[in-house]
């Protein structure tokens, strides 16, 4: 961490120290479930607590969500979010340890590899559509220098939505598209977006509004997508920016093509403007919650597995081949009709191409398994090795 | 480049100056048991119109009074606890509100705030309590209840009387604002004064983290336990931060004393009983909050309050009294005549359903209560709501009888 940003802060925490002390101020976590819980010792609290962000970000900033959100006996939450980039370093002592337990493993020491080279995945382009009825890939872009959605101003909301409209306006081809913002679209554009599945709703998860990303809704948000409807960026949701492919049927390689191709124009247009998005050798892309670093990719298909999710060894199977399941709605939703979402389990520590390609493997032994079990024949000789 | 930085805090009790010179820091300040939190100055790397906000949809008394031109004023201010303008309006700013209600949309994290952010404030106050101007007027607080006259209803009409108000401890931040500390101070505070309490006051208290689930459901029963707030309006504000730690909820034992603690405001004082009684209710509530008053004073605190604006409470519409004093109600055949809502207005009273605020009445039971808060004093209130009262009852046995009312003519305010 720099001197600067070290000096800044640790006198600008002084003056922002009350008269009561870190015992008095240290949250009650004693019902709570959620990696932030588990990690911030009274030691830690006192120590983080006289630090501040150059932008006036604090540990309270950080944890407010979890403190406010215990968590569920079987869903192990984060529980904490940054304010800005600097968060991730002034705050390392609680957020190391959080992305290590969150991130399987992932050490304070790790380098993490970005590869949005679509040439290196191999297949991709033949997952049966018969099973696999849609394909997706997102991720987040911060851009560097602006404050993230739990601590940005009205100002710097909107001049990251200017820059980005701005920035993806110069976008041609197959990618060029519209902007809809979200307080100024009309009755028939707001249709038409819900009724793509596009639109984007104001947070209701006491998740995210306990971390303050919905204030000033729905002021300097909004929704971009292409003229083919296969591209589309959120701005100002839950990140910066929300990036994501998808297209009906199984041609993930498409997909995944189409999101690199997309992402690398975009940080190229952002870039001639003087603008770099969030990234070092260490977490890759920095997003607002510390569950999407890395990658901040999630590859996913909706796979009729009807079956398949009736075997015993289903989850096991999953959790072997670093997939998880959701339901069509997403997460926390229920799977309708026996089709499930099945995507990446892991964001940090492998590159995107790693992802996808676990994805594309992974699916298409899914759908083998699936086709076997409507024979009635037996899959134990096609369960793989923990990867 | 010297990068420095002056931060002038326009507060009547503590000025602090820091100042900010080169890489390094020079810190100048002075030691106050409020800080500020010197953050904000470094990240406003854009002017005020870039940050003022949309209030085009929006109906609320903040955005009715927060020009482009006070923003701009305020924008840059701080309370000595650190409070800023946005953090004041980002409840009014999230609820737009709605065509027909008009919310007051900003709240108070200190008692600071209404002198720091006066430019805004005083408009809203003004709007809010009907033309009352802080700049020049005074509010008087009186809580003698032996002024009261007559306050026994008719209970084949009134089926319970109550009168509530708020208190805030003077030196800790509000519920917007205020720490999981200076939270689980108030508590300590309010609990220790409450334990000193005697006789018809003598009672306990039920910690929301610590209650067992029996005591939960006596509490439920007794229909005395408040929720997680879940009004968009509350915890927009912050007012919800950290629950449960440090709420609780306090009662004699003969369950017609009630205190809050640390819900929307630091307490929340409730006198009540079943039947008509209105005057020992009143008499209850000025006893025990007296008696209270004593006890933290005897600890070195004191509650919040100023000539302009008698008692400071979280929300700019609770101000002066703070106090709702209001009955339970039937009146079937008066809820059903035109005139009613009129009545109501000139009688300077409002209706709500029996669940409170944003309920229906059920069987023609209506809660009716005061309409104002500031400007008039308790006494004047109470005597307002009970001079009501009874004329609704008068109303209500007219129409049994098959007899014509009368609206009654609009009562003066700020007597």
């Amino acid at each position: 961490m720099s001197d600067n940003i070290e000096r800044i802060s640790e006198s600008m925490a002084k003056l922002s120290m009350k008269w009561l002390s870190a015992e008095d101020e240290y949250p009650d976590l004693s019902k709570h479930n959620n990696h932030m819980a588990k990690v911030l010792t009274l030691p830690m609290y006192k120590k983080l607590r006289e630090r501040v962000t150059p932008n006036g970000f604090t540990i309270e900033g950080v944890i407010q969500t979890g403190v406010d959100n215990p968590g569920h006996p079987f869903i192990m939450t984060v529980g904490c979010v940054a304010g800005d980039e600097e968060t991730y370093e002034v705050f390392k002592e609680l957020l190391d340890p959080v992305i290590e337990d969150r991130h399987g493993g992932y050490k304070p020491t790790d380098k993490h590899k970005t590869d949005l080279n679509p040439d290196n995945l191999k297949g991709g382009d033949d997952l049966d559509p018969k099973y696999v009825l849609s394909s997706r890939v997102r991720t987040g872009r911060s851009i560097r220098g602006f404050c993230l959605p739990p601590h940005c101003s009205r100002g710097e909301r909107r001049a990251v939505e200017k820059l980005s409209v701005e920035a993806l306006a110069a976008l041609s081809g197959d990618l060029k598209g519209k902007y809809y913002a979200l307080k100024n679209m009309t009755e028939a554009e707001q249709q038409q977006l819900i009724d793509d599945h596009f639109l984007f709703d104001k947070p209701v998860s006491p998740l995210l509004l306990a971390s303050g990303m919905a204030r000033d809704w729905p002021d300097a948000r909004g929704i971009w997508h292409n003229d083919n409807k296969t591209f589309l960026v959120w701005v100002n949701e839950e990140d910066h920016l929300r990036v994501i492919s998808m297209q009906k049927g199984g041609k993930m390689k498409e997909v995944f093509t189409r999101f690199c191709t997309g992402l690398t124009k975009i940080e190229t247009l952002f870039r001639d403007r003087g603008h770099a998005f969030m990234w070092n050798e260490h977490l890759g892309y920095v997003l607002t919650c510390p569950s999407n670093l890395g990658t901040g990719l999630r590859a996913g298909v909706h796979v009729k597995l009807p079956n398949m999710s009736k075997h015993a060894k289903f989850e096991e199977i999953l959790t072997k081949l670093r997939l998880q399941k959701r339901g069509t709605g997403g997460v926390d939703t229920a799977a309708v009709g026996g089709v499930f979402d099945i995507s990446n389990a892991d964001r940090l520590g492998f590159s995107e191409v790693d992802l996808v390609q676990m994805v594309v493997d992974g699916v298409k032994l899914l759908v083998e398994m699936e086709k076997r079990l409507e024979k009635g024949q037996p899959i134990d000789n096609l369960i793989p090795a923990q990867k | 480049m010297a990068s420095s930085f002056t931060r002038i805090l326009s507060s009547k009790r503590n000025v602090g100056i820091l100042s900010l010179v080169g890489g390094s820091v020079a810190a100048g300040f002075l030691l106050h048991r409020e800080h500020v939190t010197a953050g904000e100055p470094l990240r406003r790397r854009y002017p005020a119109s870039a940050e003022y906000p949309d209030l085009r949809k929006h109906n609320n008394c903040m955005a009715s009074n927060l020009t482009p031109a006070i923003y701009a004023k305020l924008c840059d201010k701080a309370t000595p606890n650190g409070y800023t303008i946005d953090q004041a309006i980002q409840t009014g700013v999230d609820n737009p509100g709605h065509p027909f209600i008009k919310t007051v949309g900003l709240v108070a994290g200190d008692e600071e705030s209404y002198e720091v952010f006066a430019d805004l404030l005083d408009p809203v106050i003004k709007e809010r309590h009907n033309g009352y101007d802080p700049r020049v007027m005074k509010h008087p607080t009186d809580l003698n209840a032996t002024k009261i006259q007559s306050g026994v209803f008719d209970e084949r009409y009134v089926l319970s009387s109550r009168v509530r108000t708020g208190r805030s401890i003077r030196g800790l931040s509000l519920p917007p604002a205020c720490t999981r500390a200076e939270r689980r101070e108030v508590e300590r505070v309010v609990v220790d004064a409450l334990s000193g309490l005697k006789g018809d006051l003598a009672g306990k208290y039920y910690s929301l983290t610590l209650m067992t689930e029996q005591e939960q459901q006596q509490l439920i029963d007794d229909h005395f336990l408040f929720d997680k707030p879940v009004s968009p309006l509350l915890t927009c504000a912050g007012m919800a931060r950290d629950w449960p730690d440090a709420r609780g909820i306090w009662h004699n034992n003969e369950k017609t004393f009630l205190i809050w603690i640390n819900e929307e405001d630091h307490t929340r004082v409730i006198s009540m009983e079943k039947g008509g009684n209105m005057k020992r209710v009143f008499e209850r509530f000025c006893r025990g909050l007296k008696e209270v008053e004593r006890l933290i004073q005897e600890r070195g605190w004191e509650f919040m309050w100023n000539e302009r604006l008698g008692y400071i409470l979280t929300c700019p519409s609770n101000l002066g009294t703070g106090l709702r004093a209001g009955v339970h109600v039937k009146l079937p055949r008066l809820s059903k005549d035109p005139r009613f809502s009129k009545i109501l207005d000139n009688l300077r009273l409002q209706k709500r359903g029996t669940g409170g605020v944003d309920t229906a009445a059920v069987g023609g039971v209506f809660d009716i209560s005061n309409l104002d808060r500031l400007g008039q004093s308790e006494v004047q209130l109470v005597q307002t709501v009970i001079d009501g009262v009874n004329y609704l009852i008068e109303c209500e046995k007219r129409l049994e009888k098959g007899q014509d009312i009368k609206v009654p003519a609009p009562l003066k305010q700020f007597k």
